[in-house]
């Protein structure tokens, strides 16, 4: 337990989640352990008591979160209700009560996975391990980001910013992270062992999150080598995929694969279609936060954007598709592939990007990172324009 | 009331007549329903013969039951069990619960024993008696056949006449109430078949709220690869999970001998579908549709039996592994002991089976012939009488499921602390062992592993209560659930709310079992384990179980659960739990 709670500390500042010395993690066995002593562990204690979990993480967010939680926390009526991916299939809305008190926190966690406490910081649980505690954590961030940029754009299209939302929007600015010169070098394919295969995967994935291109350290990454498409497991990180990649053979003579991401069809299909062999999926901020920005007045389809949307939508060459996670009537997998074709990239609404490369990830990685770049700096110009 | 029906019929087969119980709304607030019901009402009998007349045998649905909320189709029953001595229960799908429901009650409590062979027939408010007599001996699904215009049904079948420890009740033709033996205890009652028929509805609190809570529930369904992913269960049924257990190591071979099976990858899911086709069908109001279907109508194994009747006998013929399925199926036997009691028998008899042997034992067996009236009475009690009980691979006398313990530490522990013996469903923590869900955990560790097994205990007695199917919580969570629970009862809750229900249900059963004798020393596994290594491989070590770190981690679990150091209950956790608990009832052993 005490490796996995100081895993977690350790993970969320190098997230850029929290500042160092910040995240506080207590796990649950028959006895409860934290990765450091704090004054805030008595009360989180009294949490533990009220709760039937085994973890709980408690930080303030380091900026630009902060700022914007704070902002969006204090018009919450209760919850924040944000409406990217994440939150509306694992997180449903974000909670905030008012005062750093056990009761208050145990009430808002037994309902919920999160509770936001303005002045103070986030709490989230794991039932199983602390590894959820951080996943729910930085989906509260991920989500807050999210929705505090496209509301801003949306209000400053209307004429309607107030001047709170100004200054949370210059504290985050020159926070955002800087895009580097040249995109790294990556291993060169086209790749001729499975050796090889994997080693691809797992540098394509460290570096995705290492350039904060997912929100905590999700997303996926496929390459098609023979017959067999390997790819990230569900729920992998993807800086840590080590013994977290399945062979999934194409003509489906295994389920060995079951452990497989939820995109699993969307990466074998795009493979099948398109030709290409390397398939990488993050979760790059702007490009989520430009999908939810339509114009479209009178949409009758407005609210179910994320799975009816009828328009041929674009950033610039990059298709915007509709689709939930996974392989339901309104999955992605049914969207995603068809528009993949004779692209370098596609966006899911509210959800993230995916890339695709003949023989490596160089260009896939490189793509990614420059659609997001592009994504960031049309946000920018828009704004401008108001 | 919404939801629930505020209604218990209670059948006394020695009196012929039948009564209808108007709960308190607190037992439902308290015992939610299913499980927890069964619990309840089972409590007072607790320490009973299961061949007693007097001792109940219960059919509980929940309250979500015949509602749209997803995977609504399970129920529970409860029993003592013949096979354990312990609590003995099972959830089951169909359609049973749904018209339970919808004949107006939340579940039926049948206590006595008819004079002769007979059939109840429920329809609304009537209930009727039959002379079943001229179905003496014949198997379920021929019964099935002939009754099945009459509603949802419940059928013993030839195994649970004769005996059978392990005996299976087959619920509307291709259900089964498997483990425990609970076909013994209906069969006990001289009762050959139950048909329920209901003309009513069940009353839904908020439908808007109950239609968001599906779509969610749906949302998570949906991004899941285990159920409705390409390789999941909604495209290759249970058995899906088979290649997964060959390639991590832990398919149970050879009677635990060893924990890799050569032939595995010609016996697995996309075998079986090429070669019987593809037809999906599952329980009512279930969308995963995880069972499947030959062509020509066969049922087809489900995981347990796929691997049971292969890598654990050590047979290589897909064929036999099918009919097995069916034969099982036919007497009226669970699959898993039925495979595990053979496998022990090979082990004894220091040979391998041959498809053919395998398939004349279960007749045997079923029909109460030859060594088959021995191997009738489970591996524990057969390999004891030849002298040798650490052969038979079961806890509390009921044999293990196909995942083998030393590949996954916390499958070990919760095949040991189980309620009903050897049971892979009490905590399923394959979840996030092999299935990394909700998140991945080590496999190979006992750290965090106590209170992660107690944790998943009261959540899956609270989805057995509702009642929901655990496959759903691969994806959901009591989050979602809690939603959907208050939509249909209109009773505020939360997840933890209900999980609290839960650890009250599941200490229930700990007092049960505590009343009837069980204590640590019932909470362990086979030797084996704890000394044989399993089949290395694939980069994969597979050595036996520290027995010290098995034995840490279940201390660990009885602080956890508030139990003292034997395993039994204590006074303190059962007063917070609102439960009587009284140390002096308990009788000497475990029958
Ligand atoms: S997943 Fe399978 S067992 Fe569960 S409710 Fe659906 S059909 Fe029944
Ligand atoms: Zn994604």
């Amino acid at each position: 337990m005490k490796e996995l709670v100081d895993k977690y500390a350790h993970k969320l500042v190098a997230a850029g989640l929290a500042e160092p010395g910040a995240p506080l993690v207590g796990g649950l066995d028959a006895n409860l352990v934290w990765n450091r002593t704090d004054p805030a562990c008595a009360e989180l204690e009294q949490v533990f008591a009220g709760l039937n979990i085994n973890s709980l993480l408690f930080a303030e967010p380091a900026e630009p979160y902060r700022s914007i939680i704070a902002y969006l926390a204090s018009n919450a009526k209760g919850a924040i209700r944000p409406s990217d991916c994440e939150t509306r299939t694992m997180m449903h809305d974000l909670p905030v009560v008012d005062r750093f008190e056990a009761n208050a926190i145990v009430a808002a966690l037994k309902q919920r996975k999160s509770v936001i406490i303005p002045g103070h910081g986030i709490v989230a649980w794991g039932m199983v391990s602390p590894e959820q505690a951080f996943i729910f954590f930085s989906s509260v961030c991920f989500a807050c980001f999210v929705k505090f940029f496209a509301d801003y754009l949306v209000d400053s299209r209307a004429g309607r910013l107030s001047n709170e939302q100004r200054s949370v929007f210059e504290v985050a600015i020159p926070l955002l992270d800087k895009f580097p010169d040249t995109s790294p070098t990556l291993m060169n394919g086209p790749f001729t062992h499975e050796d090889a295969v994997y080693n691809a995967l797992i540098e394509a994935g460290r570096v995705t999150v290492a350039h904060h291109l997912v929100d905590s350290f999700f997303g996926n990454v496929s390459y098609r080598f023979g017959d067999t498409l390997y790819i990230s497991q569900t729920g992998s990180s993807l800086d840590e995929l080590e013994g977290c990649i399945d062979p999934c053979p194409i003509d489906g003579s295994s389920c060995a694969g079951i452990t497989a991401s939820s995109e699993l069809t969307a990466h074998r299909e795009i493979v099948l279609n398109t030709g290409m062999n390397a398939v990488l999926h993050g979760h790059p901020k702007f490009s989520v936060i430009l999908s939810l920005d339509c114009q479209k007045e009178d949409c009758p389809f407005a609210g179910q954007c994320h799975t009816r949307c009828p328009e041929a939508r674009f950033v610039e060459d990059i298709p915007i598709v509709p689709g939930e996670v996974g392989t339901g009537p309104f999955g992605l997998c049914n969207t995603l592939p068809p528009a993949m074709q004779d692209r370098r990239g596609v966006i899911v609404y509210g959800h993230g990007l995916f890339t695709v490369a003949q023989d490596d990830f160089n260009v896939a990685f490189a793509n990614l990172m420059d659609i997001e770049r592009r994504c960031r700096d049309l946000y920018c110009a828009m704004l401008s324009l108001y | 009331m919404n939801g629930w029906m505020g209604a218990i019929l209670y059948i006394d087969l020695s009196e012929r007549t039948h009564w209808v119980e108007r709960p308190d709304l607190d037992v439902y607030h308290r015992h939610i329903g299913g499980k927890g019901l069964c619990g309840a009402y089972f409590l007072p009998w607790a320490t009973d013969p299961w061949d007693a007349p007097e001792t109940p045998l219960l059919f509980m649905t929940g309250p979500l039951v015949g509602t749209a909320s997803p995977t609504s189709g399970r129920m529970h029953v409860m029993s003592r069990s013949p096979l354990t001595g312990t609590i003995g229960d099972a959830s089951v799908g169909g359609k049973l619960g749904g018209q339970i429901k919808r004949a107006g009650y939340d579940g039926i409590v049948l206590t006595g024993r008819c004079d002769h062979l007979s059939g109840i027939e429920i329809m609304d408010a009537s209930v009727t008696f039959h002379d079943a007599q001229a179905l003496v001996g014949l198997d379920t699904g021929t019964v099935y056949e002939k009754i099945k215009g009459k509603g949802a049904t419940a059928v013993v079948g030839p195994a649970a006449e004769q005996g059978v420890l392990f005996s299976c009740i087959m619920v509307d033709g291709s259900y089964a109430v498997g483990r425990n033996g609970l076909g013994g205890v209906f069969a006990g009652k001289n009762l050959k078949y139950l048909t329920v028929k209901g003309s009513g509805t069940v009353a839904v609190h908020d439908k808007a709220a109950l239609k968001k809570a599906r779509e969610d529930i749906h949302r998570l369904i949906a991004s899941s690869p285990i159920l409705l992913g390409e390789q999941g269960l909604t495209h290759f049924g249970t058995g899906a999970v088979y290649d997964l257990m060959d390639s991590r190591r832990m398919m149970p071979t050879a009677n635990f001998r060893a924990t890799y099976f050569p032939a595995a990858h010609n016996l697995n899911a996309p075998a079986f579908k090429k070669r019987y086709g593809d037809k999906r069908t599952g329980c009512r109001g279930c969308h995963i549709l995880c069972k499947r279907v030959a062509d020509d109508g066969t049922h087809l194994p489900e995981f347990e039996t796929m691997s049971h009747f292969t890598a654990l006998i050590e047979n290589e013929d897909m064929e036999t592994v099918t009919r097995a399925n069916s034969l099982c199926a036919a007497l009226g036997m669970d699959t898993i002991t039925a495979g595990a009691t053979l496998s022990c028998y090979a082990e004894i008899e220091d040979r391998k089976l041959s498809g053919k042997e395998a398939l004349s034992l279960l007749e045997d067996i079923g029909h109460g012939r030859g060594v088959g009236r021995e191997l009738a009475r489970g591996s524990y009690r057969y390999a004891a009488s030849r002298g040798h009980p650490e052969l038979s691979m079961s806890v509390k006398k009921q044999e293990l499921a196909a995942y083998d313990p030393r590949g996954a530490y916390g499958m070990a522990l919760a095949y040991a602390t189980s309620t009903r013996g050897g049971c892979h469903l009490r905590a399923y923590p394959i979840s996030h062992e092999i299935l990394r869900k909700p998140v991945a955990t080590d496999r190979f560790s006992f750290a965090g592993k106590a209170r992660i097994i107690k944790i998943a205990e009261d959540v899956n007695a609270v989805v057995d209560s509702l009642t929901a199917c655990k496959f759903v919580f691969f994806a959901s969570s009591l989050e979602e659930y809690a939603k959907a629970f208050t939509a249909v009862t209109g009773v505020t809750t939360t997840a933890q709310d209900l999980l609290h229900a839960g650890e009250r249900i599941y200490y229930n059963e700990r007092i049960m079992n505590a009343l009837n004798g069980f204590t640590a020393v019932d909470d362990d596994l086979p030797s084996r384990f704890f000394t044989e290594p399993g089949s290395s491989g694939n980069a994969i070590d597979i050595p036996p179980i520290n027995r010290t770190d098995f034995l840490e981690a279940r201390r660990d679990y009885y602080r956890v659960r508030g139990l003292d150091a034997d395993g039994r209950p204590t006074r303190e956790k059962a007063d917070e739990l609102g439960l009587d608990w009284n140390p002096e009832d308990t009788t000497e052993t475990p029958s």
